[in-house]
């Protein structure tokens, strides 16, 4: 799958990064002076932290879906397991009475062992993560439903929803959501960039053969990702649970295609082995900034749909091109 | 004499199949556009009810997303071929559905569109279901008079772009409100000067409220919120809220479903036009019957009834409390 001539990270450690890796930043500074032209209203403080809370379930699926694309997989059923993890969630604390702790814990389970069985089918029986993820994302989908009976979970303790408060800062109003998903992707970053097994992820993505002849235990490192997906999942389950107040068993519907879109955005290759973290927020921020800048402008939201199609095509091109090289 | 087993097992295959016939209950199909929203499942839930009283069978299926017209196509060709004599369908893409209708009532099927009509509407041989239009002019007419004569700034939170039924009740709604709107044929929805922002939530709790979000960073200030309907309605609260701006505001949406009108019960929601799908699906099971035993076959746009439901009611505006709301609501009372 990848070329011979691809540099190993430890080579392109010392080179400049290439344009991928500054394209999403141009595009998003682009948006954000477009639409700070056009009204305003868009560069206050409070509608960016606006928008950093409105993109904040998607950006959290997205790091877990960032590490399985890195490793050249793909994660189809990263939404219909977030919804799945916030009806555990939710109905273990309303029905089940749970401390709202341990209902959270649940959850967080559930989304991870969706994760340990895509790993499993991924690693020990071969399967393509398309067709594994395709169907854990009907199984997920499915039970979901089933064990909310299609009903919205309402009435639920304060600790679920916590996440959902914001608290003042330089005159903005900022949510604790928000500081997760900052915080997640601070490590998420700092473990790919800085530890061996991090490392071990790109090297996989990269050439999965050549890994594992030198001694790296590959499909742990491939299991340990899916679950690390399942883990953020989960999280993201409480972000959403946090941020509509409810349960909701129809949500999730478009995350997956959200998630690869702000990962693709973000400049991380499709083909495994490229990328950074970073750009995946990067990614779901552009998505996030066109919504909200269309909205002030008063534009239909087809337009935000047809603007998405565009980057995402220009994402993939600027990604091939680089692999080629530039004639 | 020796009993030829084959012989005698295809005359038991055969008595079997004679006495089945005989007592086989008339099969109506029912198609809704998913099978996990409360309002189809509930729905569902009426037409089985309404069967298993009168004898009848009913087969139910369904897209497997709104908007999935394919797999609707596919239902409805499943239910011609397990011979099902009267089709229910809730159309997912009222354009798209027609030529699947027409193959199916082509082989003497009775169709009869629920919830959602076909485009064009005597594509089917009829239509039981809401008047959207007037489910809008009610909400419309209750903010009026809540804002008692004062000029109102609206926010309209509508399903999607080019849909009848968000049209319908955008445009009502706005009818409703005494200002400039289109008619209940249009498309289009209208744009007086009194709506300040319009967005698409997609019905959706959580595309709702990123929808009022950007909404109130465009207009600071908001009278009147339009909803299509009560899970868009819980996401403007929802945004509202966070903001510190949900004192004052009317939310007027349209649905009734029972968490909707736990919302107007709470305050949240200040009113919604509440629809019937249990009705409208005993009435097509109820015209499936008649179709089977009489050969008539249902004809021409039957309204299900639309009724106000409100918390406070204002002068001048007809409205039933939320204990009536909740005693036809559907979803998990």
């Amino acid at each position: 799958m990848t070329t011979p001539s691809t540099p190993s990270p430890a080579e392109r450690k010392f080179h400049l990064p290439p344009v991928g890796t500054f394209g999403p930043f141009i595009a998003l500074l682009i948006a954000c002076t477009f639409f700070a032209l056009q009204t305003d209203r868009f560069l206050s403080g409070e509608n960016l932290s606006l928008i950093l809370q409105q993109v904040a379930v998607v950006g959290v699926i997205a790091i877990g879906q960032t590490l399985v694309i890195l490793t050249a997989g793909i994660d189809l059923s990263c939404g219909m397991v977030m919804a799945l993890g916030s009806i555990v969630m939710t109905k273990f604390a309303t029905d089940l009475g749970l401390p709202p702790g341990i209902a959270i814990c649940c959850g967080l389970a559930v989304t991870m062992l969706f994760g340990l069985v895509n790993g499993l089918l991924v690693t020990r029986l071969g399967l393509p993560p398309f067709i594994v993820t395709l169907g854990t994302l009907n199984i997920a989908f499915a039970i979901t439903q089933l064990y909310s009976s299609s009903q919205t979970v309402t009435d639920l303790p304060d600790a679920l929803t916590w996440l959902g408060n914001t608290f003042g800062l330089a005159g903005t109003n900022v949510a604790y959501g928000t500081v997760l998903m900052l915080m997640l992707y601070g490590i998420a970053w700092f473990w790919l960039r800085e530890t061996a097994s991090g490392r071990h992820v790109y090297a996989v993505g990269n050439n999965a053969e050549a890994t594992r002849l030198t001694g790296i235990p590959t499909h742990r490192v491939l299991l340990g990702v899916y679950v690390l997906a399942g883990l953020f999942y989960g999280l993201a389950s409480l972000l959403s649970v946090a941020r509509t107040g409810v349960g909701d068993p129809n949500a999730g519907q478009t995350e997956n295609l959200d998630a690869i879109t702000a990962v693709v955005l973000g400049g991380t290759s499709l083909f495994g082995g490229r990328g950074v973290v970073l750009g995946s927020l990067v990614g779901a921020l552009i998505v996030g900034v066109f919504r909200n800048g269309l909205t002030l402008m008063g534009v239909s939201s087809v337009y935000q749909i047809l603007v998405t199609g565009v980057l995402v095509i220009l994402a993939v091109a600027a990604d091939q091109l680089s692999r080629k090289g530039v004639r | 004499m020796r009993l030829n087993p084959l012989l005698a097992l295809s005359a038991f295959a055969l008595l079997g199949h004679a006495s089945a016939m005989a007592a086989d209950p008339p099969v109506i199909g029912l198609v809704t556009k998913t099978e996990t929203n409360p309002f189809f499942v509930k729905m569902k839930e009426g037409a089985m009810e309404a069967a298993q009283k009168s004898g009848a069978k009913v087969v139910a299926s369904a897209g497997k997303a709104d908007g999935d017209n394919a797999g609707q196509v596919t239902a409805m060709e499943n239910l011609v071929a397990a011979g099902a004599k009267t089709i229910l369908i809730t159309p997912s893409d009222s354009k798209a559905i027609v030529p699947a209708i027409k193959k199916a009532r082509d082989k003497g099927v009775q169709v009869i569109a629920l919830d959602s009509p076909a485009d064009p509407a005597d594509a089917t041989d009829a239509l039981f279901a809401t008047d959207n239009y007037k489910a809008g002019v009610l909400i419309g007419e209750y903010a009026k008079a809540a804002m008692a004569g004062k000029p109102a700034k609206i926010i309209t939170i509508d399903l999607l772009p080019g849909h009848p039924v968000g049209a319908q009740r955008h445009n009502g709604f706005l009818k409703g409100m005494g200002l400039t709107t289109f008619e209940a044929k249009s498309n289009e929805l209208a744009k007086p000067a009194e709506v300040v922002c319009m967005a698409d939530g997609f019905g959706d709790q959580a595309k709702s409220q990123t929808a009022m979000e950007n909404c109130l960073q465009k207009v600071p200030a908001v009278d009147v919120v339009y909803t299509i309907n009560e899970p868009a309605a819980a996401g403007v609260f929802n945004a509202l809220k966070k903001a510190g701006k949900e004192k004052g505001v009317i939310i007027v949406s349209v649905d009734g479903g029972c968490q909707g009108i736990r919302d107007v019960a709470a305050g949240k929601i200040a009113a919604t036009s509440q629809q019937y799908p249990l009705k409208m699906a005993a009435m097509g099971v109820e015209a499936g019957i008649a179709y089977a035993k009489t050969g008539k076959k249902a004809s021409g746009y039957v309204d299900t009834g639309v009724m106000l439901i409100a918390k406070n009611p204002v002068a001048g505006v007809e409205s039933k409390d939320t204990k009536t709301g909740t005693d036809l609501c559907w979803g998990k009372k």
